[in-house]
């Protein structure tokens, strides 16, 4: 057997656009500043040769290997609620001397992995006891991120899980038993919140109750998309981004400035080009051929569509403020190179399929 | 069994490919949601958000318009822009001002004064306005804060022009001064054409004409960031500045007033006849109205307003004094002119008169009575008892007529602020103020100016002007030109005049010679004050602050220097070509010939002979006063 590079071009040429515009954005978003896109660049040269590095890894392995990396994931969990370095309020840091990185990414594909790992060596639709025990699975992490606290992270974690048991075949009247119990919840929830997560939900049920202090990211990031209308104000013109109207505008912001700057065009472009990406990986998910394989890349994939579906939901006033990047284009490393390595798995399970069908 | 397991994998296959799908339809609706926000946002309401995301860079400035000038009528300054430099907080971009203030103090002395300003000034200014905390920086000064300024973010060097009145005290009743605006005041004006200014005329000239003084506001379009600062200047229009006010008053005659004056307590009004012009206006003791531009501190201010001689009081425009014996000869007019009284018809003074069918005794100042006199003589010697009778057989009603169209018991409506308007008492008046009935008595004591009758000194000169005038009221006025810059043309203000009803010659002429007696005649009651040059006509008056008991006698010495009458003098000069008319009240000085005469003749000389009664003012004074006004200021 010839040595061969496993990649899936489609994907990687899709991936490789979104990059191009995020680097685009983030040049007029930063302020034009040169050294900002320079490191971005590095990320996600790091992130892309990580991605291609896990395409070699056949899921067969993978699947080896997702009990320890999720047990390995819980263990690091517990030793940031120990010994975590804080930073902002929240605890979520670990430093290893050499780096320091936030072991909560790590559940974002432990998780699934963990799942799919369990859910495929039984029967689906899954029974009872099986939903209890992944339930389980889920909640345990969940809950460990929910408390450090952080919330956007949580959110994509339990996404993942509950991507992974819907995929598995879980059956309907479940499903609707659970979001009725969940709306139940609520009010628990509620309670368990701390404050600052409290004032962002009522912020964004109401901003205007407080223009220049928690409303005041929502009106603007609105001010700035909605100023941009269907043509937007032009690369590096935005008002609103250049005079420093908008906050966290190369980082959770990033997508008002995409709106303000190239308009209602620019912005679904970006999201046909995620929705390209999307179809793609469900596409390599549903023609896996093993139940491992499907569930992991269909739970990757889902989760790519949360991130950017609560980053967007959040700045155009849809959803209220939660810590959740825009993927692939803000500013930052982690979240980066987490969802690169999904990808990875994805082309992965996509290039051993052909293997498998030329065999 | 292995067909079992293979129909299994299929069935599952399926049962993903079904999920799958599902999920891909919620991804689709997710984005379409997302889509559909987005075109409201960027489509139906982009105007909206187009509309406030200008509003957030571009903002309009105020620009303010310089206030404009007053000039005396020789054109000497009486209030100037000078430019200054305060140190200004902006609250807003402050967190601790406490802390801020203190570390600043280690830069430049702040007093506890400053500090009061600052806090009496903080909940009254406008949003995103800088307050004072230090006024006139030196230039040591700013260079010292300007090397540390990064230091203080939100604390800047406004340089602004500021009030200037180099004649102090000598022009602060009649200029005037302007102050901060306060909450009330900002109230009632129109904020936008204040949108840049942070003063306005409070008292004085500076106050009733503030329209023309201020002048019109300009506005500059600029951009700015989130932070604040100016990146781009567009459009502007500029300010109009206010116009420049060229007064009637005359520098040299208002110091010499005062001069004359001196420390005494007391009004001196000056009027041009023919203009009715004011030459000259003082009210003693007065204050130095420089601090109130500032802002004054409060102990300084409690010395002023607690004083007991009230400098703060406009006594010329304010003052309301019972005028005495100095309106005899427009009662005796009034007399003429109804025909209840004839110029030779004499009347007996046997030292007090009586009301038919009463017995109490309305007394003559001289107790053994004047014997039989003619009006001229009554007004020469200032009979009381041949007023009394004249006021009984003309009655309340028409002698008020008389005394109303000399200008008694409204304000004159002269060109300033806070005048008021004396009172001149009637049944009516009586009946509504205090819900009694008029007595025939009261009647007398108006004939000769006392009781319940006040009147201003401004009232008095007025009226005198009148006489001088010989029957025409000239509305009296300080603004003579105004002119809206350096080389424009001066534009003279209107005069407002008007005929008093009795026109007969024959009437005022016994009227002026009455007058013209009470100085040059050998009993007039102004004979000190005669003069070789120029002939005087004058009357005095006297003015009861204590009332005497039935049975008593006055005796000065006894009673409280406060509680002493007032002296009075009205009077005009030349006779036959009057150029100025003057009254002077002299409060507790006693008798009117005595001690208010000299003062309206030391007036009239200045005026008419040039002689001075201070050297006149040159710019060596202006410079002194200024630099004297700048140390006391660094000095508070």
């Amino acid at each position: 057997m010839p040595a061969r590079l496993h990649i899936d071009l489609p994907l990687l040429l899709l991936l490789l656009l979104i990059c191009a515009l995020g680097l685009l954005i983030l040049y007029s978003a930063s302020g034009q500043s040169g050294e900002q896109v320079e490191r971005q660049l590095m990320r996600l040269g790091l992130a892309f040769v990580l991605m291609i590095a896990v395409a070699q890894v056949p899921p067969v392995l993978l699947c080896r290997w997702s009990l320890p990396l999720f047990l390995l994931g819980l263990l690091l969990l517990l030793a940031v609620l120990l010994v975590g370095e804080q930073s902002k309020g929240a605890q979520r840091w670990l430093d290893l001397g050499v780096v320091r990185f936030q072991p909560s990414e790590i559940l974002k594909l432990a998780l699934p992995m963990m799942l799919a790992w369990y859910l495929s060596l039984r029967p689906m639709p899954p029974r009872l006891l099986d939903i209890l025990v992944t339930s389980l699975l889920i909640a345990v992490p969940v809950l460990l991120i929910a408390k450090q606290p952080d919330l956007g992270t949580a959110l994509l974690v339990a996404s993942a899980g509950l991507t992974t048991l819907f995929l598995s075949g879980l059956r309907w009247r479940l499903i609707i038993g659970l979001i009725v119990l969940g709306a139940a919840a609520a009010p628990l929830a509620w309670s368990l919140m701390r404050d600052y997560q409290r004032r962002r939900v009522l912020t964004f049920l109401d901003p205007g109750s407080d223009p220049l202090g928690a409303g005041y990211h929502i009106i603007q990031s609105q001010i700035a998309i909605g100023s941009g209308g269907v043509h937007g104000k032009g690369w590096l013109e935005g008002t609103q981004s250049q005079l420093e109207f908008l906050p966290e505008r190369s980082t959770d912001f990033i997508f008002a400035v995409l709106g303000e700057e190239l308009g209602l065009s620019g912005v679904i472009l970006l999201m046909l080009l995620y929705l390209a990406v999307i179809l793609r990986g469900l596409s390599i998910a549903a023609q896996a051929p093993d139940a491992y394989s499907r569930l992991l890349a269909g739970s990757i994939t889902i989760v790519f569509f949360v991130y950017l579906f609560v980053n967007m939901g959040m700045v155009i006033g849809l959803l209220p403020v939660v810590g959740v990047p825009l993927p692939l284009i803000s500013y930052g490393g982690t979240s980066l190179v987490t969802l690169m390595l999904g990808f990875g798995i994805l082309m992965s399970v996509q290039t051993r399929r052909k293997l498998l069908q030329s065999e | 069994m292995l067909a079992e397991v293979f129909t299994d994998q299929r069935g599952e296959k399926r049962l993903f490919r079904i999920r799958a799908l599902f999920l891909a339809l919620i991804v689709i609706l997710g984005l379409a949601l997302i889509g559909m926000r987005l075109f409201h946002l960027q489509v139906t309401r982009h105007t909206h958000f187009t509309t406030l995301s200008d509003g957030n860079r571009i903002k309009i400035q105020p620009m303010p318009p310089t206030r404009g000038l007053i000039y005396d009528r020789n054109g000497v300054l009486l209030a100037d822009n000078v430019p200054s430099y305060a140190l200004t907080i902006e609250p807003e971009k402050i967190a601790d001002l406490e802390s801020t203030i203190a570390e600043l103090s280690t830069l430049v002395p702040i007093s506890e004064l400053d500090r009061e300003r600052f806090r009496r000034l903080l909940p009254q200014r406008r949003r995103f306005e800088g307050v004072p905390i230090r006024l006139d920086l030196s230039e040591v000064e700013r260079a010292r804060f300007a090397v540390q300024s990064h230091r203080f973010p939100g604390v800047e060097i406004a340089a602004e022009l500021s009030r200037f009145y180099p004649q102090g005290l000598h022009t602060a009743h009649v200029v005037g001064y302007v102050g901060r605006i306060n909450q009330q005041e900002l109230e009632r004006i129109d904020r936008s054409n204040y949108a840049g200014s942070s003063h306005l005329g409070k008292v004085g000239v500076e106050k009733y004409h503030e329209a023309w003084l201020h002048g019109h506001v300009g506005y500059q379009q600029v951009v700015v960031n989130a932070r604040g600062r100016i990146l781009e200047r567009r459009e502007e229009k500029t300010p109009v500045s206010g116009r420049d006010l060229h007064l009637f008053l005359d520098m040299n005659l208002q110091r010499d007033a005062a001069a004359a004056l001196g420390d005494r307590r007391g009004a001196v009004v000056a009027i041009e006849p023919e203009t009715g012009g004011v030459l000259a206006m003082v009210s003693s003791p007065s204050y130095d109205p420089n601090p109130f531009v500032g802002g004054i501190g409060f102990k300084a201010f409690a010395a002023l307003r607690d004083d007991i001689d009230r400098p703060l009081y406009d006594r010329a425009i304010r003052g309301q004094y019972p005028p005495g014996s100095t309106i005899k000869q427009f009662i005796a007019l009034g007399g003429l002119a109804s025909g209840v009284a004839r110029a030779r018809e004499g009347k007996h003074c046997g030292g007090y008169f009586q009301l038919p069918g009463h017995s109490h005794r309305y007394r003559c100042w001289r107790a053994r009575g004047h014997g039989s006199l003619a009006m001229e003589d009554a007004i020469v010697q200032s009979c009381d008892v041949y007023f009394y009778r004249l006021a009984h057989d003309m009655g309340i009603e028409r002698m008020n007529k008389y005394l109303a169209e000399f200008g008694f018991g409204r304000p004159t409506g002269a060109v300033i602020a806070g005048e008021l308007g004396g009172l001149l008492p009637s049944p009516e008046w009586k009946r509504r103020a205090r819900n009694q009935p008029w007595f025939p008595g009261e009647t007398l004591i108006v004939g000769i100016g006392q009781g319940a009758f006040l009147a201003t000194p401004l009232q008095l000169a007025a009226a005198t002007a009148a006489a001088a005038n010989r029957g025409v009221y000239v509305q009296p006025r300080l603004v003579n030109a105004t002119r809206s810059g350096l080389g424009e043309p001066l534009e003279p203000t209107a005069a407002q005049q008007r005929h008093l009803s009795d026109k007969d010659p024959a009437h005022w002429q016994v009227i002026i010679d009455a007058m013209t007696n009470v100085v040059e005649g050998r009993r007039g009651t102004a004979r000190r004050i005669h003069h070789q040059d120029y002939r005087i006509a004058g009357k005095t008056g006297t003015s009861q602050v204590f009332t005497i008991g039935q049975n008593e006698t006055y005796n000065e010495a006894e009673i409280d220097e406060r509680l002493r009458d007032h002296a009075l003098f009205v009077g005009f000069a030349p006779v036959d070509n009057p150029r100025i008319a003057v009254a002077v009240i002299i409060e507790n000085g006693g008798s009117g010939g005595a001690t208010a005469a000299p003062v309206a003749r030391a007036v009239m000389d200045s005026w008419l002979l040039d002689q001075r009664v201070v050297p006149a003012t040159d710019d060596a004074d202006e410079t002194d006063a200024r630099s004297a006004m700048v140390a006391r200021r660094v000095n508070e």
